[in-house]
C-alpha cells in the first residue's frame, strides 16, 4: 500500500536512561533539523536523578512551527529497556519505532513500523571499551534517524561541530559514530514508513536556540544587576550559573582583574533574599533565582521588602509542587502564592514571560519596576521556559538607560528643608529614598519592618498605620499601567481565552484547531500582575472566557474572580493541566469543546 | 570650638547620639549603646558611611539609639547577617555594624551567623548576650548556661552555645568577649573591630534587668562581677596616632591592623597569644569549666582577607556603577548574538 508521505509534521521521541549522555545527541538532532529550515520544538522530560532513571526527549516538527508539546508520539527511538513496553504503547497507530534489536518482542503491535538496530553490538564492534562507548551509542541513533528521516549528513555534521566546538577531537569521534548509524541503516533497514523531513528554504533564518534561564541571565547583566545571591535548586540553577559565566566573561576589568559583580552562593534562600534586600537598600541592583521551595522560605523577607519598600528581583522558575513535588517537571503552580507572598496584606508585581525573548525583556524590566516602585518584583518563569531550548530571534540591545526610580542624592537633599522616607510627595504613592553612603546629614533613615510613619520613625499609631497600608495599595494599583500589558488577539468572537506564560504555546495550536472545528476564539495573554484594566474589558467583550493554566486549582482564574467585577467573573471558566509535562493543545481543545457544546445546548 | 569638643574628623559627640532609648532602665544593652557612641566618636566614623544593621529583639532595637543621622536597617529575627552581607557587597565603603541578640544569633540566626563568618564579610558583629529572650519576656536562650535558672526558678537543662567558641571553630578572624559594664575594655575592642577587615565577633554579656538578673542566672550583673576574668587591658591606637601607651616589653601584645591601627593588650594574669586560635579555644574551655567568664580579645588574624577581596571586587562601590560600566558592549553583544547567544 503506497502511503502518503508525512513531511515535517511529527513528533520524534528518544527514550533513554538518565546519565547516558543522550542530551548532546538529542540537541544535535534538534539542531540539525533546525538547520534545514524546519521549525522545531525540543522538550526534555527528565527525572530528578543523576543516573539511571528514565528520561525522554521530544523533538516536534510542524509546518506551522508550533512550539508546544504534542501528546502524540510518531517516531520513537527506544533505548531504555526499563521503559520499553510503556514507550512502545505510547506511540500512535501508524508510528515508527527504532529500537535496540535485543529487546523482547512479546507484545508486538501490528500498527507500527519497527526498525531493529543492534546498537549494543555496533558499539562493541566499533568503539573501544571504556566510558566513551555509552556516549557514542547515542550518536549511532542520530545516524540511523538521520538516514530514516532524510536529514543530510552535512546538516548533522554542522550540528555536531557546533555542539563540540571547543573539542574538535570529540567532534571527530562523534561523527564516526554517526556514520556507523547511517551505514547500518543504509545496508540493513528498508524505509517503509511515511515520515520524512524536507528542507524549508529560509524557514528558520534569523532564529537561534536559547533557553529562558540563559536569556533571563542576559537580562540581568543588561539591567545592571551587580549582586546575585542564590541557593541551587532545579530548575533555576542555570539562571545564576549563566549570570556567573556572563559576569566572568564581560564584567572583568582586563587591567585590574576585578569583576564588577558580587555573587554569593548563599546558605539557603532565607539568606539569599536577605542579601538581595541588603544590597538594594545600599543602592545596588540585586536578584535571586529560585523555585517553589525557595519561594516558601523567602516569604518572611519578601513581606519585609514590600512593607519597608525595598527593590529586589526574584526569579521563580516554577516546578511541580506541593512540597518537593516533581522537582524536574514543569508547572505554573506559584502564581497565587507569589502574588501575595508573606503574612499580612501584601501584593507584589509579578511578571509572566512566555518566551525566551520575554524572559530577557521582562528580566530587564523587572529591575526598572523594582526601582521605580521600590518593591520586590517576581519574574515567574517555569521549567519548560527556563530549561528547554527554544527558537528565538536574537535578543535586542537595550536602547534605554536604567530607571533607578526616586533616589535623592546629597545635592537634592541640600535643596530640601526636610524629607520623609515614606512621604507621598508627588501624589503617586511612591516616596523618595536615599542610599547609605550619601554625604548629607539628613540622608540617614531607619528601615524597619515594624510600624513606621512618613518620617520612617517607629509608630504604632492606628491612623498612621492604616494610611501607610492604603498608600501601598495605591502604589500597587499604579503599577497596573507600568507592568507589561496584556497581548490581545481579537476578532469579535463569543469565546475568549486567557492564558499566561508557557501555556501560550499550546493556546496557539489549540486556537488553530478550534477554528478549524468551528469554534473561533479571541485571546488575551496576561503578561503581569496586577491585572491591567484591559483584562476586565476583554472579559466583558466575551460571552465565555476560558482561563487556561498549568495548575490544579486554577490559580489565575481565582485571582481574576477575586479582582474583576461581578458581572465579568460570571463569564469565566477554568481549564487546567497539572501532570508535570508541558501542556499540549489537546488539554485545551478537549475540555473546551465539551464545555462549548454544553453551553450551546443550554 | 576647642579641639577637645570634637573628634578627629571634627564632629561633636552629639552627632553620635540617637533617639532616646525605649529599653528598660538599667538594661545592659543601653550601656553597650553608650560605649558604642564613645567608640564611634573616638574612632571618627563618618555617620554617612555607617550602616547600622540589626535583627529583632530588644538588642536589635538599639541602632535607633546612636548616630541618628546614619542609615539603619532593622531586619528580621535572625536575618541580620544576610542583610549586612548584601549592604557590604553593594557598597564596600560602608562601615557595617551588625547588632544582634543571643536569641537572634544563637537560635534562629545560627545559620546566617555561621555563614557570615565563613565568608568573612567585613562587619563588626555585636551580640548583646543576656542568656534570654528579652523582647518575648524572658524565655531561656541557647546561650544560657546549663544549670542556670530562670526568673521563675526553672533550671536550664541544655548545653550552652558559646558564641565565641562557635566563632573560633568556624574560623572567625576576630573573636572577642566583653561585658556591657566594662567600657574600659569594650571601647578599645570595638575600635579594634572597626579596624579589622573581616567579620569581627564581639560577644558582649549584657544583663537583662527585667528577666535575667536574679540569683541563679549566669548573665546577671552580680555573676559577671564575681566570675568575670579579663585577659588583658586593651588600648586602641588609631592609625594616625602615635603610640604613647606605656608598657613594659613582654608585658603586652601589640596587634597591628592593616589600616595601621594598633591594639595594645596589656597582659593581666594569664599568658595568651591572641594570634593562636587553638590557644584561644583552650583557654575558653578551661575558664568555662572553672565557672569563669573570660573576656578580652581572644583571637585575631591580622592578615584576614575579607569576601570582597577574595571575590576580586572593584574598590568602588558596585552601587555606583552605571549602565556603561555594567552592560555588555554593543560589539560584544552583536558577536554574542551572532554566535547563538
Ligand atoms: C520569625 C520570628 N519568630 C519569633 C519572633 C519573636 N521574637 C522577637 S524577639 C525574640 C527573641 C529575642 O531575643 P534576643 O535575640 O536574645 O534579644 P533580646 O530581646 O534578649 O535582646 C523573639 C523570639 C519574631 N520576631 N520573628
Ligand atoms: S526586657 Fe531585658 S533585654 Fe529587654 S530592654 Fe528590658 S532589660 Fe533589656
Amino acid at each position: 500500500m503506497a502511503q502518503e508521505a508525512i513531511v515535517n509534521d511529527f513528533t520524534l521521541r528518544v527514550a533513554t536512561v538518565n546519565g547516558s549522555g543522550s542530551q548532546s545527541s538529542n540537541l544535535v538532532l534538534a539542531t540539525a533539523i533546525f538547520r534545514l529550515g524546519i521549525a522545531v520544538a525540543p522538550k526534555n522530560v527528565f527525572p530528578s536523578n543523576i543516573e539511571g532513571l528514565p528520561t525522554w526527549f521530544d523533538v516536534r516538527v510542524t509546518p506551522q512551527g508550533y512550539q508546544c508539546r504534542s501528546r502524540e508520539i510518531d517516531v520513537l527511538v527506544a533505548l531504555n529497556p526499563a521503559t520499553w513496553q510503556s514507550d512502545l504503547a505510547s506511540v500512535r497507530p501508524g508510528g515508527v519505532i527504532v529500537h535496540e534489536s535485543a529487546y523482547p518482542m512479546t507484545t508486538l503491535r501490528d500498527d507500527l513500523t519497527f526498525y531493529a538496530v543492534p546498537f549494543g553490538e555496533l558499539a562493541k564492534s566499533h568503539f573501544d571499551a571504556g566510558p566513551l562507548r555509552k556516549y557514542l551509542v547515542n550518536m549511532v541513533y542520530v545516524g540511523v534517524v538521520a538516514e530514516l528521516l532524510g536529514i543530510p549528513i552535512e546538516s548533522i555534521e554542522a550540528a555536531v561541530r557546533g555542539q563540540f566546538s571547543k573539542k574538535p577531537a570529540a567532534a571527530e569521534k562523534n561523527m564516526v559514530a554517526v556514520h556507523v548509524g547511517v551505514e547500518y541503516a543504509r545496508a540493513n533497514l528498508r524505509k517503509h514508513d511515511p515520515y520524512r523531513l524536507e528542507a524549508v528554504a529560509g524557514g528558520t533564518d534569523g532564529l537561534m536556540f536559547m533557553d529562558g534561564n540563559r536569556s533571563a541571565a542576559l537580562g540581568c547583566v543588561m539591567a545592571g544587576c551587580t549582586v546575585a545571591a542564590w541557593y541551587p535548586i532545579t530548575p533555576s540553577s542555570s539562571l545564576c550559573e549563566n549570570f556567573i559565566a556572563l559576569c566572568d566573561r564581560y564584567r572583568v576589568d582586563p587591567q585590574t582583574g576585578k569583576r564588577k559583580a558580587a555573587i554569593v552562593q548563599a546558605e539557603d534562600e532565607l539568606a539569599a533574599i536577605g542579601m538581595v534586600f541588603g544590597a538594594t537598600w545600599a543602592g545596588a541592583r540585586a536578584m535571586t533565582s529560585t523555585s517553589g521551595p525557595g519561594i516558601s522560605l523567602m516569604a518572611e523577607y519578601v513581606g519585609f521588602g514590600y512593607y519597608a519598600e525595598l527593590p529586589g528581583v526574584i526569579f521563580d522558575v516554577q516546578r511541580v509542587g506541593p512540597s518537593t513535588g516533581l522537582p524536574t517537571r514543569t508547572m505554573q503552580g506559584d502564581v497565587a502564592f507569589a502574588y501575595t507572598l508573606s503574612h499580612g496584606d501584601t501584593k507584589h508585581i509579578v511578571l509572566l514571560p512566555a518566551t525566551v525573548g520575554e524572559a530577557y525583556a521582562f528580566a530587564m524590566q523587572a529591575f526598572d519596576l523594582a526601582d521605580r516602585f521600590q518593591t520586590p518584583v517576581f519574574v515567574l518563569s517555569d521549567l519548560d521556559l527556563g530549561m528547554n531550548p527554544w527558537m528565538t530571534p536574537p535578543l535586542p540591545y537595550p536602547e534605554r538607560d536604567f530607571d533607578r526610580g526616586k533616589v535623592l542624592n546629597a545635592h537634592d537633599l541640600a535643596q530640601l528643608e526636610s524629607w520623609g522616607r515614606y512621604r507621598d510627595v508627588d501624589g503617586d504613592a511612591i516616596p523618595y529614598r536615599t542610599l547609605p553612603g550619601t554625604d548629607h546629614p539628613n540622608a540617614g533613615y531607619f528601615t524597619r519592618g515594624t510600624g513606621h510613619d512618613e518620617a520612617a520613625h517607629y509608630s504604632e499609631d492606628a491612623a498612621t498605620f492604616a494610611r501607610n497600608l492604603d498608600r501601598l495599595v495605591r502604589k500597587h494599583d499604579a503599577a497596573r499601567a507600568a507592568v507589561p500589558q496584556p497581548i490581545v488577539d481579537e476578532a469579535g468572537h463569543a469565546v475568549g481565552l486567557i492564558a499566561y506564560g508557557t501555556t501560550h504555546h499550546a493556546i496557539v495550536e489549540a486556537r488553530d484547531r478550534l477554528n478549524d472545528a468551528g469554534i473561533p476564539t479571541d485571546y488575551l495573554r496576561v503578561c503581569a500582575l496586577p491585572f491591567a484594566p484591559e483584562v476586565q474589558a476583554f472579559v466583558e467583550r466575551h460571552e465565555r472566557v476560558y482561563v487556561v493554566e498549568q495548575n490544579r486549582d486554577g490559580q489565575l482564574h481565582t485571582l481574576l474572580r477575586s479582582e474583576l467585577a461581578t458581572h465579568a467573573i460570571e463569564r469565566l471558566r477554568s481549564i487546567r493541566h497539572y501532570n508535570g509535562v508541558p501542556i499540549d493543545a489537546r488539554a485545551i481543545i478537549d475540555p473546551l469543546v465539551d464545555a462549548e457544546r454544553a453551553a450551546v445546548t443550554a | 570650638m576647642t579641639a577637645t569638643n570634637v573628634n578627629i574628623i571634627g564632629l561633636t559627640r552629639d552627632v553620635y547620639k540617637g533617639l532616646p532609648s525605649t529599653l528598660c532602665a538599667g538594661c545592659g544593652h543601653n550601656s553597650i549603646t553608650n560605649h558604642l557612641i564613645k567608640a564611634l566618636y573616638e574612632y571618627g566614623v563618618q555617620p554617612h558611611r555607617l550602616a547600622k544593621m540589626s535583627g529583632i529583639g530588644c538588642s536589635s532595637k538599639t541602632p535607633a539609639y546612636f548616630v541618628d543621622s546614619a542609615h539603619g536597617f532593622n531586619s528580621l529575627h535572625g536575618r541580620m547577617p544576610s542583610a549586612a552581607t548584601g549592604a557590604k557587597l553593594a557598597n564596600r565603603e560602608l562601615l557595617v555594624l551588625g547588632i544582634s541578640g543571643d536569641g537572634d544569633t544563637a537560635s534562629i540566626g545560627l545559620g546566617q551567623f555561621a555563614h557570615m563568618i565563613r565568608r568573612n564579610i567585613d562587619c563588626t558583629y555585636i551580640v548583646e548576650n543576656n542568656g534570654c529572650y528579652g523582647l518575648t519576656k524572658g524565655q531561656f536562650s541557647a546561650t544560657a548556661d546549663v544549670g542556670s535558672s530562670s526568673k521563675g526558678g526553672k533550671r536550664n537543662e541544655y548545653e550552652t552555645i558559646d558564641i565565641c567558641g562557635v566563632a573560633l571553630e568556624l574560623g572567625a578572624t576576630f573573636v572577642a568577649r566583653s561585658f556591657s559594664g566594662d567600657g574600659k575594655q569594650l571601647v578599645p575592642l570595638l575600635e579594634a573591630a572597626f579596624s579589622h577587615r573581616g567579620t569581627a565577633i564581639l560577644d558582649i554579656v549584657s544583663p537583662c534587668v527585667t528577666f535575667n538578673d536574679h540569683e541563679g542566672s549566669t548573665k546577671s550583673y552580680a555573676h559577671v562581677k564575681e566570675h568575670g576574668f579579663a585577659l588583658h587591658a586593651p588600648d586602641f591606637i588609631a592609625g594616625s596616632q602615635e603610640i604613647v601607651v606605656d608598657y613594659e616589653p613582654g608585658a603586652a601584645q601589640d596587634v597591628e591592623f592593616e589600616d595601621g591601627s594598633h591594639v595594645i593588650l596589656r597582659k593581666l594574669d594569664v599568658e595568651h597569644d591572641v594570634t593562636d586560635r587553638l590557644g584561644a579555644s583552650r583557654i575558653l574551655h578551661q575558664t568555662r569549666e572553672r565557672g569563669e567568664l573570660l573576656t578580652g580579645l581572644l583571637y585575631v588574624d591580622t592578615k584576614s582577607r575579607d569576601f570582597c577581596e577574595r571575590e576580586a571586587m572593584p574598590s568602588a562601590p558596585l552601587a555606583h556603577l552605571g549602565s556603561s560600566e555594567l552592560r555588555i558592549g554593543r560589539d560584544d553583544w552583536a558577536a554574542l548574538m551572532a554566535a547563538g547567544g
